[in-house]
């Protein structure tokens, strides 16, 4: 099929994307090109160079139809290109799943608005998801040159900073979410609050539901919070600090909420992924502006990212977020119970940590990415994870996370505080071992039975915990390595 | 007294561990070392927590390469101030970091009074929080 040109190619109707000039494969992608990868299942019959072109078109300039207006500018210019197509491996004949592609589309820098991730998307994950040509599409890396990172912010914040304020260096850091979610009154909620930070957390968390209910509204949460906070700042001569969820229906009351935790003195601010693209960037302006850190919980995006055919991989969204602001993100445990291959979650990490992240395909990493020195986000790891797995978690997560443990501190048989003060013990003696160069991951059960002699909150908490895992495969895996990686 | 786990501020990386001992502490600062950070020795009387810039016991050892040395410095540091808070703080130079990498107390007075949470009632139901530690009511090098 070739490329038409000129008075044929305008000609009024309908010809293939392909031939429309979205297709070409001897198309050397510019430095400052955004490319965007997709893996792409055609409809039955469906060309799969032709399916990509499709793609390529519905997210650049195309429509339906041929346009003689198109012909007034630099349409050449404007135009995605798609430049390769390769079968998935393991998909199509002979295997499980039906034949898919990936596509290598490249765009023009001038396509996209500097600094706005909701310009960016709407090309992107704009229409051509419910495109009919194609069965399924998934978003699963972009590319994004340095050219077009230098318009965003970045984190407000950023890892290095956050621990210069907080004065915390050389290991995790220790958050627990408050439980019950839902149902505490401003008061009893403050009290949780209170007991995890004095045993020996850093921070405790609002959950992602958690905004202004009958049984409690926000500035209720938010002064006795603050008085729990600064009770165990006293009582431990540490920095500690409460995310409080500045979530809500509109941008003025998420202002005025994020202007009183200001207020009150709070070093940190959280908002959900559900507030959109623009709230999200809106309220890292804000918080690079009024010195405070921004968390970023991830509800909702498993609604899309989780499926390996449809939707868009979370690395995507970890790199969009870096560009957006945030300074904290959700973004996997390995151990826990949520969602989470090992290698998969090593790219979410590194995509969040790196200044430059090198090609790996078995991390689903498609792409080198230069960050442009913009700063790192701190990852948080949340949902399901206890002091019996620290050796595991600093193992696969390394230093630079936030470890959640909320039924892990708050479920403890002694209390609260014991549940945090097990935490920091096995904490701090496994960080301590590896410092030394032990081989923690194998000696890790038997260093925490050792730290466990002379604290018998870490006691009761391996007691407890000690045989909880959540055994499930991983659905969202990585396409390139030869043996599936095993859940632990 | 503080009321909290040992009695004891917590700042730093091993202050939920017993006192460290000095082959625990060599061991931490050859790590130190393997990782290129330059590892600087500091005190302070003033444990409040955000007091950011404790005294320097000299410079940071950007150039000494022995952990007895540096074993050393913090033990001179000890003799000289057997009654402060002592760190060790290292420091990683590399693009990207360019911030302490490690902070760990191995010095500390026998008693740690603690901190006075100091609140002042303002508008509505808001409060102004003072955290003040009790013992920089007395003058520099008097207080413990």
């Amino acid at each position: 099929m070739n490329k038409l040109s000129g008075k044929e190619r305008y000609k009024s109707g309908v010809i293939p994307y392909k031939q429309m000039g979205y297709w070409d494969a001897d198309y050397v992608p510019k430095d400052t090109d955004v490319i965007a990868l997709f893996r792409i299942t055609p409809q039955p019959g469906v060309d799969h160079e032709e399916a990509a072109a499709a793609v390529a078109g519905e997210s650049s300039t195309a429509t339906w139809t041929v346009v003689w207006t198109d012909r007034l500018t630099a349409c050449e210019l404007y135009r995605a290109k798609a430049y390769r197509s390769e079968l998935v491996p393991n998909t199509g004949p002979g295997t499980k799943t039906e034949a898919q592609y990936f596509a290598y589309i490249a765009y023009d820098m001038d396509l996209f608005e500097p600094g706005s991730i909701a310009n960016l998307t709407a090309s992107i994950i704009g229409n051509v998801f419910g495109f009919k040509a194609v069965k399924a599409l998934r978003l699963e890396d972009m590319r994004i040159p340095v050219a077009y990172l230098k318009t965003f912010q970045g984190p407000a914040t950023g890892v290095i900073v956050e621990r210069e304020r907080l004065d915390k260096f050389g290991r995790p850091l220790l958050g627990a979410t408050t439980k019950p979610k839902l149902g505490l009154s401003g008061r009893n909620y403050g009290r949780v609050v209170y007991e995890a930070l004095k045993g020996g957390l850093d921070f405790v968390k609002d959950d992602e539901n958690i905004n202004s209910q009958p049984f409690m509204h926000w500035r209720d949460r938010f002064l006795y919070c603050m008085e729990g906070v600064n009770k165990a700042q006293a009582e431990t001569g540490e920095v500690k600090g409460h995310y409080l969820n500045v979530t809500a229906g509109t941008m003025e009351e998420m202002y005025e909420r994020a202007e009183f935790a200001k207020e009150l003195g709070s070093v940190i601010i959280m908002i959900d992924l559900v507030i959109g693209y623009t709230a999200i960037q809106t309220m890292a302006k804000w918080a690079r502006k009024n010195d405070m850190i921004l968390h970023l919980h991830r509800a909702g995006n498993s609604t899309y990212s989780r499926q390996k055919n449809h939707g868009m991989n979370f690395r995507v969204i970890c790199k969009w977020m870096r560009m957006a602001g945030v300074d904290h993100i959700h973004a996997g445990t390995v151990v826990g119970k949520l969602e989470g291959d090992p290698l998969m979650i090593r790219g979410f990490y590194d995509t969040l940590l790196d200044t430059h992240t090198p090609q790996k395909l078995e991390q689903g990493l498609f792409f080198e990415q230069d960050w442009a020195s913009l700063n790192k986000v701190m990852p948080v790891a949340s949902g399901g994870i206890h002091a019996g797995q620290m050796h595991q978690l600093i193992h696969y997560l390394g230093e630079d996370v936030v470890l959640q443990f909320g039924g892990g501190t708050i479920g403890h048989p002694m209390g609260i505080q014991a549940g945090a003060i097990a935490n920091r013990v096995a904490l701090e003696t496994m960080i301590l071992a590896r410092n030394e160069g032990r081989d923690y991951m194998r000696e890790g059960p038997q260093i925490l039975e050792d730290a466990a002699k002379w604290c018998s909150p870490l006691k009761a908490a391996l007691a407890t915990w000690k045989d909880i895992t959540f055994n499930y495969d991983s659905t969202d895996t990585a396409d390139f390595v030869p043996v599936a990686t095993p859940a632990i | 007294m503080m009321t909290n786990h040992g009695n004891r501020i917590t700042q730093g990386q091993f202050s939920f561990l017993p006192d460290l001992t000095d082959a625990q502490i060599t061991a931490q600062i050859e790590y130190a070392l393997k990782n290129n950070f330059a590892v600087s020795v500091e005190y302070t009387d003033d444990p409040h927590p955000r007091n950011t810039y404790w005294e320097m016991f000299g410079m940071p050892m950007f150039d000494l390469k022995d952990a007895a040395g540096i074993m050393m410095e913090i033990n001179n540091c000890r003799k000289t101030f057997p009654h402060h808070y002592i760190r060790v703080t290292a420091f990683n130079s590399v693009r990207g970091v360019e911030s302490p990498a490690m902070s760990y107390i191995v010095n500390r007075p026998k008693n740690e009074p603690g901190f006075m949470l100091q609140r002042t009632e303002t508008r509505g139901r808001q409060i102004q929080y003072t955290t003040r530690a009790y013992v920089t009511d007395k003058p520099a090098g008097e207080r413990h």
